[in-house]
């Protein structure tokens, strides 16, 4: 395995609210190699952009206790002062969001948006900004990049404007882009080629990526590893083909079974993951999906259950027998297809 | 942009005329005691009250009546000048007889001055109150404002915020009172209220505002608005700082410093250009409390003064200028807004 360029360790983020604490991410780990494609998969509230904008430093200690480490080529970015900070958010570490529409400034031209990155981390002229950000537009496929780079955000399209983000956020050549539900937004056509677009300039640019969603269908391609997570934790963790058709945690088998299929009889219904994420003050005892779990046992709402390897990388926390796992995914989660 | 000015600028002379429409039929249709017989005083004869409905024009159709109320008003050609200010003894059938003239300016029936020459003649003050007072609370309010929203819940934050609730809550009138007694009565470091005459035209209004008797008019209506408009640049800051472009902002790594003067204040204060235009629009119009305090002779006390002796033209001057300021604001403003914001378009 190649030296990591991103380890994150028991990082854990706990923000202090009237109605208690809310804990938001509560010891994750993981780790991102250069040229590496993680996805971190799961629902609303499940501590997935938090995670990632802590290793921003977007999240701050005044809003948040946050714990753990985040090393970036061996050095702990939670420990950086502000300014150090700086110089690596959106120069060496970039982000792309979920929603174009309200990510761009309304008031100021994507030409200078993009050029304003690059001014704060390079010592060029104005001018010379510019032309890298129209530069940056043509790289992300941006018809007449020239012309567009004068224009509003609001003269763009939806996916244009996610490649602009991209174009930003790539402007500076980073070594790690985190992109946070990137299509989401978008109509479903986009979306693919802005998976494609990702993909394509991770190579180019040569970057690793975390691509953070709540769609397993949607990242399935694009992933070297994926992290799937509950409540703040992650639940289990490996690479794309062992989630897709060797998982070993209930709640992945939730999420994959909850995918519509067209191969299917159509009579058949959707099958949810019943019941809703936990509230993150009041997070359940033991294992946070315990309530929602069918196969659930005696251990399941005392004990914590830790992230155990199973075979090479690929871990989960489930309380349940390997071979119990094993027995359940293949008899009735992947017989269904 | 051409063909929506000359648009809007139809418009506004509609909303004028149609406002100049309502008010003649309100105090014509509702007059609170009959002109002719309060101009003609105590004891008179019927003769000399159709006299004077003569004079005045009360005895011409309704519509004669308008247009000569709506001609007062329309620059050009000038209507003439009216002889008794230019010190000639006045004819002998009273002074108002040149009212008759279809060309002639529409009098007051109070002093019977030219209604169009008296609100000039006021206009200044008015202008010289609303726009210093402006200069002020913009220069309180949003450095204020901007503290305070920068650092929330700091105590400088509820220093500011206790300052806004007291301009808020505090009544204009009893301010004024308060800094007259404290800077004139007590301290003597203040003229006391009034303009004195032949303080005349623009010149009269600034030489009085050098001479600092502006101050205190314009500190009791800075006061309030400061501190209106410290809470809304507060709350405006606030709301713009948690909008997901600020998060890009920072995710770019820009400074905090950048983030917050570049990317949120330029959200934030544009609303502030709204409310400033139609602020200004309005106290233009007559700002009646500070006026009256303070005896300065603008358009508010005009006002003021007209409505106490039912000197119907002067009303109805006062309210036709005040419609157009607060219609002309209207249109800056909008104007202004499609510079400072690319998303609204003139169309």
């Amino acid at each position: 395995m190649p030296q990591p360029l991103l380890e994150v360790k028991d990082l854990r983020v706990h923000f202090p609210t009237d109605d208690g604490l809310v804990k938001a991410v509560d010891g994750v780990t993981y780790s991102l190699a250069p040229g590496e494609t993680l996805g971190i998969v799961g629902e609303s509230g499940s501590g997935k952009s938090v995670s990632s904008l802590t290793v921003m430093g977007l999240i701050t200690p005044k809003q948040a206790n946050i714990s753990g480490e985040v090393l970036f080529q061996g050095q702990d970015l939670l420990k950086l002062p502000k300014d150090e900070m700086r110089t690596i958010r959106g120069a060496k570490i970039s982000m792309i969001f979920q929603d174009p529409m309200t990510s761009l400034h309304p008031f100021y031209k994507v030409g200078f948006q993009i050029s304003e990155a690059i001014l704060e981390h390079q010592e060029i002229s104005k001018k010379e900004a510019l032309d890298q950000a129209v530069e940056m537009l043509a790289r992300v496929n941006i018809p007449h990049p020239k012309d567009r780079a004068n224009q509003y955000p609001h003269e763009f399209s939806g996916g244009m404007r996610q490649r602009a983000m991209i174009a930003m956020a790539l402007a500076l050549n980073p070594d790690v882009l985190i992109a946070d539900e990137p299509t989401t937004a978008l109509d479903v056509t986009v979306q693919a080629q802005i998976l494609d677009l990702i993909d394509k300039l991770k190579s180019e640019f040569n970057a690793a990526v975390i691509i953070i969603t709540h769609d397993l269908g949607v990242v399935a391609e694009h992933c070297d590893n994926i992290m799937v997570m509950y409540a703040g934790k992650a639940a289990e963790f490996g690479n794309t083909e062992d989630i897709y058709y060797k998982p070993l945690h209930p709640y992945t088998w939730g999420l994959l079974r909850s995918i519509p299929r067209l191969d299917e009889d159509t009579h058949e219904r959707l099958h949810p993951i019943r019941g809703l994420p936990p509230s993150l003050i009041n997070v359940p005892p033991g294992c946070a999906f315990h309530p929602r779990c069918p196969y659930r046992f005696e251990p399941c709402d005392k004990e914590v259950p830790a992230l155990l390897p199973v075979d090479g990388h690929h871990a989960a926390a489930c309380h349940l027998s390997l071979a119990d796992k094993q027995r359940i995914r293949d008899e009735e989660v992947m017989a269904r297809g | 942009m051409g063909r929506y000015l000359i648009r809007r600028s139809l418009f506004l002379i509609m909303v004028v005329v149609v406002v100049s429409f309502l008010t003649f039929l309100i105090f014509v249709k509702l007059p609170a005691g009959d002109p002719a017989r309060r101009a003609v005083g105590r004891t008179t004869t019927p003769e000399q009250i159709e006299n004077a409905r003569k004079a005045f024009g009360l005895d011409k159709p309704l519509y004669v009546q308008y247009w000569r109320f709506l001609r007062g008003f329309i620059p050009w050609p000038p209507s003439q000048p009216l002889e008794m200010i230019a010190g000639k003894p006045p004819p002998p059938d009273g002074p108002w007889l040149d009212a008759t003239e279809p060309d002639g300016p529409y009098y007051s029936y109070g002093n019977f001055v030219p209604v169009k020459e008296e609100i000039a003649r006021r206009l200044p003050i008015t202008g010289t109150l609303a726009i210093g007072a402006a200069i002020i609370w913009l220069l309180l309010g949003i450095p204020i404002g901007i503290l305070s929203g920068v650092r929330r819940r700091s105590v400088a934050d509820r220093a500011a915020m206790i300052f806004a609730i007291v301009g808020v809550s505090m009544p204009i009138f009893w301010l004024a009172q308060l800094l007259l007694y404290a800077f004139w009565f007590k301290l003597r470091i203040l003229p006391s209220s009034g303009i004195p005459i032949g303080y005349e035209g623009w010149g009269g209004a600034l030489r009085a505002a050098a001479e600092g008797r502006f101050i205190l008019p314009w500190v009791s209506l800075a006061y309030i608005n400061a501190a209106f408009y410290a809470r809304m640049v507060r709350g405006n800051l606030i709301e713009t700082m948690n909008e997901d472009y600020i998060r890009t902002a920072r995710a770019k790594g820009l400074s905090e410093r950048r983030v917050i003067y570049k990317h949120g204040l330029r959200g934030a204060l544009t609303p502030v250009v709204t409310m400033l235009g139609l602020d200004v629009g309005l106290l233009l119009g007559g700002a009646f409390i500070t006026e009256t305090v303070f005896g300065l002779p603008g358009i508010g006390q005009l006002a003021v003064s007209a409505i106490g002796t039912n000197d119907f033209p002067m009303v109805m001057g006062v309210t036709i200028i005040g419609a157009f300021i607060i219609a002309v604001a209207n249109l800056v403003v909008d104007v202004a807004y499609a510079f400072l914001d690319p998303r609204v378009r003139y169309t």
